[in-house]
Parts: C-alpha cells; structure tokens; sequence
C-alpha cells in the first residue's frame, strides 16, 4: 500500500485541534504502511483504532526500549540503560507481576480517599494565584506544580521537601534547562528517591514508598517505580491541564455547563483526553515475532508506531469524530493506550483534571488568556504534545 | 448472560468499576471482582461496555 506521501513522516501538529494532515491521509489511504521517522527509522504506522487495539493486546509486540530496533521519532532519544527496567519497558512474563504490585495503589477507591488532598492542593496553588501578580504564567502556577504535588503525596514525600522535589521535576521538562542541567536534575532526584526509601525502610507511613518496602527490600526497583511515577505523571497530567484549560476559555458555554452541573465534568476530560491524545508515542512497540495485522504481516525485528492520535478520529468507532462534544464521555479512546500497559495512573489523572476544571473556573470565573491563542507556543517536537507557556490573566 | 473475569489477565485498569461500580470492584490489590454475576437490564448494557472497554480483554459474558 502507498501513499503519496513525504519521504519522511511529519511529525508535528501545527494545529492543536488536528492530527498532522498527512496522518490523516494515511488512515484514509494506506492505514497499515511503512513510514520513515524523522530519526531515519523505517517502522509500520497504524491508524485505525481496531488495529491499535490488536497490536496493544498482542505479546508479540514488545515495550523494550532497549531493543535497538524499537521507534524512536528523534535520533539521539535512546532512553539511558543504566536504570532497571521500569514497568513502562517491560515484557511479559516479568510485566503482569511487576504492574500487580503496584496496581493495588491506584485502584479506583484509592483514587477516591487522596480526593481530598487533591483539592486543598489545587485550591492552594490558585490561592496563590489570585494573591499574585497578573498575567500570569499558567503552566508554572498551575499545570506543572499540582501534578508534582500529587506525586509527593502519593510517595510520601514530607513537605519540607516538595521545593526539592519540585524544582528538580521541573528541570526535567524545561526547555530553556541544558541537557546538563537536566543530567544533574534526574541525578539528584534519584539520589533523593534513594534517600527517602532509607527513610521510609527506618520510619514507615502510610503511603506507597512504605507499603512497597513491607513486600520488598529491592531499593533500585523501588527508585526505578517511583522516578517512573514521576516521568509518566507529570508531563502528561500538566499538559492537559494546559490544553484543557485552553479549550475551556474557547467555550464558555462549556464552562457554565460544568459549573451547573459538576457530574458533566468526567465526561468533559474523557472528550478532552481524547480530542488531545498527547502521548501516542508511548504506545509505540517492536515487533519480537512474526506476526500480522489487519491481514498485513509484520516480520519479528520490525517497528511499529501507533498513531493514536489520528485512531482517536477513526469514523469507524467515533460518530462525528473532529467534533469536540464535551459529552460524549467515550472512555474506549486510546489516549491511556490499550492491552496490559494502559496507563497505571489514568484514574489519577482524570480526578486530578476533574478538580482542576471545577476549581478553576468556579473561582477565577473572570480567567482568560493574555495572548491570543495561536500564538500559544505549543510542544510541536516533543513526546508529550502540549504548551510551554500559557499567560492568562483575570 | 454471566459474566466471567480472568484474573490472571487484569490488569487493574480501573475501566470496568468506572462503568458500573455496583457490577465490579476492585480488590486491595487491584484485580478485578464481580459483584453482581448475571446483571440485567441496565446492569447488563453496562458490564457489555466494560467488556469492550476492559484493556487486557479479561471480562466475557457467557450464555449459561
Ligand atoms: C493525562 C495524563 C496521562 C496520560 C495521557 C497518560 C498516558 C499514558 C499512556 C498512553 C500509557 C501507555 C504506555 C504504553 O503503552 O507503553 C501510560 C502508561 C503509564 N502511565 Fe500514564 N498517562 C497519564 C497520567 C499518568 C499518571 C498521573 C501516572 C502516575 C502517577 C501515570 C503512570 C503511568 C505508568 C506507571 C504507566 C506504565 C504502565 C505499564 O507499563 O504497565 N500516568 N500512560
Ligand atoms: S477493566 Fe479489565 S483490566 Fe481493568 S480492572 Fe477491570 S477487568 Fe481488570
């Protein structure tokens, strides 16, 4: 199957709203195709939502990102190897009893009892808000520190950390910060993490670093965990908070709608995360066995790239799929991904998204942006899609 | 229609008590429990959603 398409696979979105064209044109005309990445990689590019769901629940695709053949969009992105494997890069069999260790701490229920936490966090950041200068930068009053906090509570750092933990994690997705400084900033966080599961192991709480360290004395594992927790649920949550936020103050209707009625707010970020789908390229895999999709076989060695994104819009499984319903409420979107790696911490985050959309407008119901929105400067050539910088004022 | 859930393939998703918390539920260590086995009505257009949703396909319904 061809396409006529560029030699090399666009990644960028350009708008917002939109999967890249040529994405879109590979769902229309070749939706299973071999596409060159712009890191010189040749890989299979899936577009149909049907197809993703096969290949995530096949074990013939391996999340190994040490596998040399495994997708990289960019070159020079090979993960460092140095770290233990974390759930994220592992196969079965050592995946399902590695994730059933810790899934147990991000059940829907436990979810429920950190609620609390969660809005006095929210609340406090925008208490911070409103007592400080205007505009403001969202991303850094907002979007980027709740998350991180999140994060602390949910292992157990103590307070007079978070400044440490929070600084530090922010490095690690600063644009401005030079790859040394952002070297020295997974170093120190890893030191910290080291350090506080000593603490932990002497002094027990309530919390997961604690109730881990009950079942297992493997610190390099536990440090590998937690500094995943940190990766996989930082960025992502604080980018669609951005981008939802955004959203949101393009549609006020939307706004009064939540406000009435806060039970259309679930729904809203399930839309939203679909609309968005910011991490498709978590879901990328390797092919360790002959196998075949869609009647297309599929040679062991092979990459393969889901286009999560462009799947999120398939007209097979989403009526009206370009249109943004903030009730759709769909939940069989692929913006977590699918089969045995779905995202560890989704019900996280659509309860952080949740407080934060309610929150927000209800007490700052005069937020709106200080620039107009396309001139946003948004994540085009990053992993994650998202916003750098979002001034709103009120 | 019963349902039936394959433990040793969930993966605690979470998917199917958001679907219907009364039908399923998670136990401490996040694997999936059914509460009500032969749901009806409503009951049952539910569990057919977290059939479909469920990520590691661990959920079925059978006919008895
Ligand atoms: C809106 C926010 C989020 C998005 C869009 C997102 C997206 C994803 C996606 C697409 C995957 C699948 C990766 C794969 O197939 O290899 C994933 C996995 C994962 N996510 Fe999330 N995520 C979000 C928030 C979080 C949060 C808050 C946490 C935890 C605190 C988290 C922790 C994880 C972990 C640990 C995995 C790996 C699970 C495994 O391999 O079994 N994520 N996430
Ligand atoms: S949706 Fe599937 S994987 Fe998730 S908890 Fe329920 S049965 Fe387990």
């Amino acid at each position: 199957m061809t396409a006529r398409l560029p030699d090399t696979l666009p990644i960028t979105r350009g708008c917002p709203y939109a999967p890249p064209d040529e994405h879109r044109r590979l769902q229309q005309e070749a939706p299973i195709s071999r596409v060159t990445l712009p890191s010189g990689m040749t890989v299979w590019a899936l577009t149909r939502h049907e197809d993703i769901r096969t290949m995530l629940t096949d074990p013939r695709f391996s999340s190994d990102r040490r596998n040399p053949n495994f997708p990289l969009l960019l070159e020079g992105q090979r993960l460092n190897t140095d770290f233990v494997p974390s759930l994220i890069g592992m196969d079965p069999p050592e995946h399902g009893p590695a994730r059933r260790e810790v899934v147990g701490e991000f059940t829907v229920k436990r979810m429920a009892a950190l609620r609390p936490r969660i809005q006095e966090i929210v609340d406090e950041h925008i208490d911070a808000m409103l007592a400080g200068p205007r505009p403001t930068d969202l991303v850094k009053a907002l979007s980027l520190p709740v998350p991180s906090l999140v994060i602390c509570e949910l292992l157990g750092v103590p307070y007079d950390d978070h400044d440490f933990f929070q600084a530090r994690s922010s490095l690690l997705l600063s644009r401005t910060a030079s790859p040394e400084e952002r070297k020295r900033a997974v170093d120190e966080l890893r030191e910290y993490l080291g350090e506080l599961i000593l603490a932990k192991e002497r002094v027990p709480a309530d919390d997961l670093l604690s109730r881990r360290l009950a079942k297992s004395d493997d610190h390099e594992e536990l440090k590998s965990l937690a500094f995943l927790l940190l990766v996989a649920g930082h960025e992502t949550t604080a980018n669609m908070i951005s981008l939802g936020t955004m959203t949101f103050l393009e549609r006020p209707e939307d706004i009064r709608t939540i406000h009435e009625d806060p039970s259309r707010t679930l729904p809203a970020v399930e839309e939203l995360l679909r609309y968005f789908t910011i991490a498709e390229i978590a879901t990328s895999r390797v092919a360790v066995d002959d196998t075949e999709i869609g009647g297309v076989p599929i040679r062991a060695g092979e990459g393969v790239v889901a286009l999560s994104n462009t799947a999120n819009r398939d007209p097979e499984t989403f009526d009206r799929p370009d249109e943004l319903d903030l009730e759709r409420g769909a939940r069989n979107h692929l913006a977590f991904g699918f089969g045995a790696h779905q995202c560890l911490g989704q019900n996280l985050a659509r309860m952080e998204l949740q407080i934060v959309f309610d929150t927000l407008f209800r007490r700052i119901p005069g937020l709106r942006p200080a620039v107009p929105l396309d001139t946003l400067p948004f994540k085009d050539d990053a992993n994650v899609y998202g916003i750098h910088e979002f001034p709103v004022t009120w | 229609m019963r349902i039936v859930a394959n433990t040793d393939v969930c993966v605690g998703a979470g998917q199917c008590v958001l679907t219907d918390s009364a039908v399923f539920d998670q136990d401490d260590d996040g694997t999936v429990a059914v509460l009500i086995e032969n749901p009806e009505g409503q009951r049952l257009d539910g569990a057919r959603e977290a059939v479909t949703l469920c990520p590691s396909r661990a959920l079925s319904l059978v006919e008895d």
